[in-house]
């Protein structure tokens, strides 16, 4: 098998604030083969904008440190690149959409002319056929009237149309990854299955690869084939989406799944709630990142932490519960499929 | 449903904003529906789709332009002075987004306390008293009363603002998107919180949401509203598991659900169409631009609700067939 397009090994990623070191992304590996998507989930403060912002290194340099690990992206040494190497992959190999399409386009330039400013950013080609260009990537977005559309400023567009934009900001030198940090989040439901939809079938043209960020489990299970889960910095289990999503067996993947409403939820019992807060990463845990709001925690889950398991189908899990010495335990939960062995 | 007593009844609605000129937004545009003692009825719909405005003028926030809002059999247009201040006793509002709603220079026991002053209800060790027994109620404690919101986090703070909606012990409360804000697993703890608070305390709730799962679980009834209309409104289980109005069924079949088989084998409809504007709603039923059964007279004429079973009505032409 071929080099998957993207690698990332053991990353660390701080960043020093008056109060200290923060320890945003504590030690983060995965793959990403073309044509996949993988969705990292978590609850905000996870570190999984911090990990996918590393890959474009988005962050700033002054306050910003990548501490450990490598990331391997389509041959590209991204720990290591200078910032002119940066700026010739970030568009060409990988592109981004940001959560607020508000704030990340450019207010007071035309629609069409950012998308063509990327794509003169990248190639020689003069002003006036970027733009036209620029015309035919909107209309691939399916953005109405594109021509008549790129004349127009971010303003004037709604919400599910700016993200459209974005998106096609975001492709318009076809990047082999698209990484979208919450593209859905701001957006209505109806909308967003529309951009979901449209990701689809922009993958599915160009075999891309896509990393989507996103606290929904629901937006994860609509759209990737991997899903990550990522906890106080740390990717606490990750497989395959049919894995994670029927047999998962990290703790705090089984609070995540029941804490949303099920189908058959009745309206007298009450929501699972995974009790306290995730803790601060100014003064990252000793053993587990999830001990202190785990309900099967152990002594050794304070003190030591847990190895990365590998189960079955690229399904690894880091939780002392697998290790063949600790006691079997399977989610409470009544009624509704059951988790776990 | 019908037995119950009704607590509030908006008759014909209307909230329209001046955009300039002669131009008016039609924000709520003849909304009629009751909310029954004790209920949460859900309210939903996309942005920008009025929700937030019915809402807001409820409870007083805005004056409608047109109809009648009456609570308890009263009309709530005639409440003046000290009448219109009992009524915000008894009606109070959570906001969405809990950093800005509450006042950073403000402690949380000030904060929690605005209404109590405001009335001039309690005073001195009664009030600090009342305040300690309010953050209790939604789970914080009393050292954290001297504290500033800035020391907590998103699921706390919208603790914060729970605790000051029910300070003035009101019998209903609007909550404007309470928990969209929050995290998945802080989600659950603030809706279980108001469930709770709902049972012992008999309020009344005005749930306004996007998240049509939530909304199931937590709603006894759900009202959808598309473009300033109230389209459909029923019994939560039978509008989420039945709806009749094709804008209700585009918008579950939006939801997507946290199961990979499911949502693989689903077929999603494609629209490209955006909603119009509320300052020139289509003629007819707002919905005929975005409705793929849309006909003749969808066009021309703004369909009637039609009751399709017990406490369950639509607003659609194909009903009336």
């Amino acid at each position: 098998m071929s080099e998957p397009l993207l690698t990332i090994k053991n990353l660390k990623v701080s960043f020093d604030t008056y109060a200290g070191e923060v320890e945003a992304v504590r030690g983060v590996s995965l793959e990403l083969d073309s044509g996949e998507t993988l969705a990292i989930v978590g609850e905000s403060g996870c570190g999984k904008s911090v990990t996918a912002q590393t890959i474009m290194r988005l962050h700033s340099e002054s306050n910003t440190r990548i501490k450990e690990g490598e990331i391997q992206l389509d041959g590209h040494d991204i720990v290591h690149a200078d910032e002119k190497e940066m700026e010739a992959i970030r568009g060409e190999t990988v592109g981004m959409v940001f959560q607020d399409p508000m704030t990340s386009l450019n207010p007071t330039m035309l629609v069409g002319r950012q998308v063509g400013e990327v794509i003169r950013q990248h190639e020689r080609v003069s002003r006036k056929e970027s733009e036209i260009r620029s015309v035919d990537i909107l209309d691939s977005v399916r953005i109405p009237n594109a021509g008549k559309r790129a004349k127009q400023y971010p303003g004037q567009f709604s919400g599910g149309m700016r993200q459209r934009a974005m998106i096609g900001l975001s492709i318009a030198c076809i990047p082999k990854l698209l990484i979208a940090d919450e593209p859905t989040t701001a957006l209505d439901v109806t909308i967003q299955a529309q951009i979901l939809d449209l990701m689809k079938s922009i993958q599915r043209e160009e075999n891309m690869g896509i990393i989507l960020i996103t606290h929904d489990l629901g937006v994860a299970a609509s759209i990737a084939q991997k899903v990550a889960v990522m906890y106080a910095g740390k990717i606490v289990e990750q497989g395959t989406a049919e894995v994670i999503f029927k047999k998962p067996r990290h703790p705090y993947t089984w609070g995540l799944m029941q804490s949303i409403p099920k189908c058959d939820q009745k309206k007298d019992e009450d929501l699972y709630v995974i009790q306290g807060t995730p803790p601060k990463l100014i003064d990252p845990p000793k053993g587990c990142g999830f001990a202190q709001r785990c309900q099967y925690c152990m002594r050794i889950c304070k003190v030591q932490e847990p190895p990365e398991t590998i189960l079955e189908d690229g399904h690894r899990c880091s939780c002392w519960l697998l290790d063949e010495r600790a006691p079997r335990v399977k989610p409470k939960r009544k009624g509704g499929d059951t988790v776990g062995e | 449903m019908e037995n119950k007593k009704v607590f509030l009844q908006i008759e014909h609605l209307k909230k329209y904003f001046k955009v300039g000129g002669k131009a008016r937004l039609k924000a709520v545009d003849d909304v009629s529906l009751k909310i029954y003692e004790g209920e949460t009825l859900a309210l939903v719909g996309e942005s920008g789709c009025g929700k937030s405005t019915l809402g807001r003028t409820v409870i007083g926030i805005y004056k409608p332009t047109e109809g009648r809002i009456s609570y308890e059999g009263y009309d709530m247009s005639g409440f003046k002075g000290k009448d219109r201040k009992d009524f915000a006793k008894l009606s109070q509002m959570i906001f969405q987004d809990p950093y800005s709603a509450l006042n950073p220079r403000k402690t949380v026991g000030d904060i929690v306390a605005e209404g109590i002053d405001i009335h001039r209800m309690l005073k001195g060790e009664a009030r600090q008293k009342r305040i300690y027994e309010l953050l209790a109620l939604v789970g914080l404690n009393e050292n954290q009363a001297n504290r500033y919101p800035h020391e907590f986090s998103g699921g706390q703070r919208q603790r914060i603002g729970i605790a000051r909606a029910l300070a003035l012990n009101p019998k209903f409360i609007v909550c404007d998107e309470p928990i969209s804000a929050l995290d998945v697993s802080i989600q659950a703890q603030i809706v279980n919180l108001l469930k709770h608070l709902q049972k012992e305390m008999n309020l009344t709730y005005l749930f306004i949401a996007h998240d049509l799962n939530m909304v199931r679980y937590i709603g006894d009834r759900i009202a959808v509203m598309y473009l300033g209309n109230l389209v459909e409104i029923g019994p939560a289980e039978a509008v989420y598991h039945n709806p009749r109005h094709p804008y209700t069924k585009m918008l579950i079949s939006s939801v997507p659900v946290a199961d990979p088989e499911i949502q693989y084998n689903k077929e999603i409809k494609r629209d490209n169409c955006e909603l119009p504007s509320p300052i020139n709603p289509p003629k007819g039923c707002v919905f005929c631009t975005r409705c793929e059964q849309a006909t003749e007279i969808c066009h021309k004429e703004r369909p009637k609700m039609v009751q399709t079973e017990e406490g369950h009505q639509a607003a659609c032409h194909l009903l009336q067939a």
